[in-house]
């Protein structure tokens, strides 16, 4: 942590403190509120243990098949170097901005009832596929979680110095060897970490079990509580089960931040293959069958979905385009919220560091864990807290965007925070000693060196909130929708021409969203 | 054993470096020039880590251009990351008897020996973590030692000490390079430190690597582009 030199001002306080504080409301006052609400309820019953049990079963059947998986794939990026690895590695980093519906309708069109899997089956006499339920709940968190846990695996292996592959080269290790020296010590830190990342994602997901799950036997946590409150309207029981998923994700969430090592989203994945072993016949079939295997499984469901899109998306009716408007206004104020929230808590975490270091860490790590926060869980709260006084159909789209703000916040401060105490440590020192202060100071010193972050973060939390079918579901009239809803509701009544168009538009919005933001924070940056 | 470099050509984008030369049996030769000149580079291409886009690599008149790196003659330290760190410093120099790892007790010996002669005796059980920049060099000779390869190339090994104990590690490779007779080939852009062990210099810059030359010669009498570099 750098150390300021700059005093702790009262703006630092008022600003840093006021987005702290409304970051504590959304994840610990809604929790309060909840608790004070469900006091009034029974004891769980069998069907909610069954609903607790899916829940942690799914997600350890997820987390450990996208590990299987992703660990012989990104063996194989690693080590061979061939056309296309490039776009690979790319579109390998899409599905975390691909809004998860869109996924899903893809999916649905390699997997469903009457998808190719299905059609190619039958001719073996072979009944349809049946995607709804466990099997489709895990299938589609491993499609989502895949290019995660190969991403971060890629990393590890770019982490080994390769002087350690010169130098196995030189003494003779072979393949064997290099996987016990090298491959089996990084796997053995970067494992446990991304398990736990994936295992908590897929503990929170809701989209995913909501088209696909359901049911007695399918049903998440954050399912259960989305039909307790939107159609038996049981606050009690809803409020009783954001607890249970509350503690889970704290857990969790506290487990993962301990064990997993930051994850870098655009460097050092694409440096140069150089490796001197696993040229025989054998290690070449399988990194070719395997990232066959998986660019066919990847690929395939979004590219089936995108093209299916093109023509119903010159018939889309006119409230899809009204939501179309939401889509983007919630996703630009979410985006204004998560930066603003992230450079002024940064800003006054730092200036903290130099007097009070406890409670500079305490902050950050208060702050990080937002990641354990489940939107469904803060959602409701606000639900709970909001309920008495207004209707909760009329804040529909200021509460989706202000949760979604918050559930980017963690991205958001781990791109600005270190930016800003390495613009601190370069530019601060000189700055001061040139008299420059507070804005001024800023301005000149410190922003040009943000810009970047700011832009990225500004993108990633837009596309997010975009593609983000959570909250919204809670509290949505059925006039109002976003692009996710919409899709959901189509994809409801069987509109699947429609729910293509509308995913060709999604998508297309959020990837300029993103491009947008990404690329004015790059405009005119000639730092080093 | 001797190395020739026969009209050897490597580019890369803008870099381009050209060579062609013989080093001799034995010699002691400095690669010594500015940074980003290509003198790892050149080094990576005697030891089979880069092919060159046109020209040979030559051991003892024998053209090795395309044998990988593990089938050539050559023990190489990099200025970091010689050691593998979840190795103890035994199991690190061991793999230079055996990368298998499989080992005698007669190996085990021997790695003790080679430990005690970089002045690291009993300090076998210890992880890599736990001993100085310089101390983990030393290991990593150690291994250089066991393997008695006739080619010993070094990539700024000393770059990061401080002189007292450069001194040392110099004196320390002088050793053993001339207990095992090897040709001995060092990446350096200290000119001192040429001319503290090398007999030879292969100045390095503007995209050719020079005939090597007589080092006390060459510092003595230094040609232009040394010369810029140098300062004087």
């Amino acid at each position: 942590m750098a150390h300021s030199t700059q005093p702790i001002r009262p703006i630092h306080f008022i600003l840093g403190g006021s987005a702290f504080a409304l970051l504590l409301l959304l994840t610990l006052g809604t929790v309060i509120a909840l608790w004070w609400h469900a006091e009034t309820s029974v004891a769980l019953t069998p069907s909610d243990w069954s609903i607790i049990q899916f829940t942690i079963v799914q997600a350890l059947a997820s987390a450990s098949i996208s590990i299987i998986i992703a660990i012989p794939t990104a063996r194989a990026l690693s080590r061979r170097n061939f056309r296309g690895r490039q776009i690979i590695l790319t579109i390998m980093g899409a599905p975390f901005i691909l809004p998860s519906i869109v996924a899903i309708l893809g999916i649905l069109a390699v997997w469903g009832r009457s998808g190719y899997i299905s059609d190619l089956i039958a001719n073996f006499g072979v009944g349809p596929i049946n995607i709804y339920g466990f099997g489709g709940v895990v299938l589609a968190h491993v499609f989502f979680n895949i290019p995660l846990a190969t991403r971060i695996f890629l990393q590890g292996w770019s982490a080994i110095p390769i002087e350690h592959f010169r130098l196995s080269a030189q003494l003779g290790i072979n393949t064997a060897g290099i996987t016990r020296h090298l491959e089996r010590p990084m796997l053995h830190a970067a494992v446990p970490g991304a398990f736990l990342l994936i295992f908590l994602l897929c503990v929170s997901s809701f989209t995913v079990a909501l088209a696909l799950g359901g049911g007695p036997k399918a049903t998440t946590i954050e399912l259960a509580i989305y039909q307790a409150l939107r159609f038996d309207f049981n606050l009690a029981k809803a409020s009783q089960l954001a607890m249970i998923q509350f503690a889970l994700c704290v857990v969790l969430g506290g487990l993962t931040i301990l064990l997993s090592k930051p994850i870098h989203f655009s460097q050092g994945l694409d440096r140069k293959v150089e490796r001197w072993d696993a040229h025989e016949i054998q290690y070449r079939i399988f990194d070719v069958f395997i990232l066959t295997i998986v660019c066919l499984f990847l690929f395939l469901p979004l590219y089936s979905v995108l093209i299916r899109g093109i023509i119903p998306l010159f018939t889309l009716p006119a409230t899809v385009w009204v939501a179309a408007l939401n889509s983007i206004t919630v996703a630009l104020l979410s985006a204004i919220i998560s930066v603003a929230m992230a450079l002024t808590m940064s800003a006054l975490i730092i200036r903290l560091a130099h007097k009070y270091q406890t409670a500079s860490q305490a902050m950050e790590i208060v702050s990080f864990l937002t990641l354990a926060a489940s939107p469904f869980v803060i959602g409701t709260g606000l639900f709970v807290i909001t309920f008495p006084f207004i209707s909760p159909f009329t804040i529909a789209l200021p509460v989706t965007a202000l949760v979604n703000a918050a559930m980017s916040l963690p991205f958001s401060l781990r791109m600005i925070l270190p930016a800003m105490i390495r613009a601190e440590s370069h530019n601060g020192r000189l700055a001061d000693s040139l008299g420059m202060q507070t804005w001024t100071r800023f301005y000149i010193a410190i922003w040009p060196r943000l810009r970047q972050p700011v832009g990225f973060s500004a993108g990633l939390a837009a596309a997010l909130s975009m593609g983000d079918l959570g909250v919204i579901t809670l509290f949505a009239p059925p006039d109002v929708a976003t692009l996710p809803l919409i899709m959901y509701r189509m994809m409801s009544s069987y509109q699947l021409e429609a729910a293509a168009g509308v995913a060709l538009l999604l998508v297309s919005l959020s990837l300029s969203l993103f491009w947008i933001f990404d690329k004015g924070g790059r405009l005119e940056h000639n730092l080093r | 054993m001797s190395i020739t470099l026969d009209k050897i050509k490597l580019s890369h984008g803008e870099f381009t470096l050209t060579a062609d030369f013989k080093i001799k049996e034995g010699q002691k030769v400095a690669l010594l020039g500015p940074s980003g000149g290509g003198k790892s580079t050149l080094l990576s291409t005697i030891a089979g880590f880069k092919i060159p886009d046109i020209g040979r690599v030559l051991y003892n008149e024998i053209d090795i251009t395309n044998m990988p790196p593990a089938k050539r003659p050559i023990a190489l330290l990099f200025q970091e990351h010689n050691l593998f760190p979840h190795l103890s410093v035994e199991k690190n120099v061991a793999l230079g008897i055996n990368p298998t790892l499989r080992l005698s007790a007669l190996d085990i010996k021997v790695v003790k020996d080679a430990l005690y002669r970089v002045g690291l005796d009993g300090q076998g059980q210890k992880m890599p973590f736990e001993l100085s920049g310089g101390q983990q060099q030393r290991v990593a000779l150690a291994r250089c030692l066991l393997r008695k390869q006739p080619i010993l190339c070094l990539d700024e090994p000393f770059a990061a000490l401080g002189p007292a104990l450069k001194r040392e590690m110099l004196d320390l490779v002088k050793e053993i390079v001339d207990s095992t007779k090897a040709t001995l080939l060092m990446v350096t852009h200290q000119p001192e430190d040429a001319s503290y062990i090398t007999d030879q210099t292969v100045l390095i810059a503007d995209g050719q690597a020079h005939s090597p030359i007589e080092t006390t010669k060459l510092l003595a009498n230094p040609p232009i582009a040394l010369a810029q570099y140098l300062g004087t």
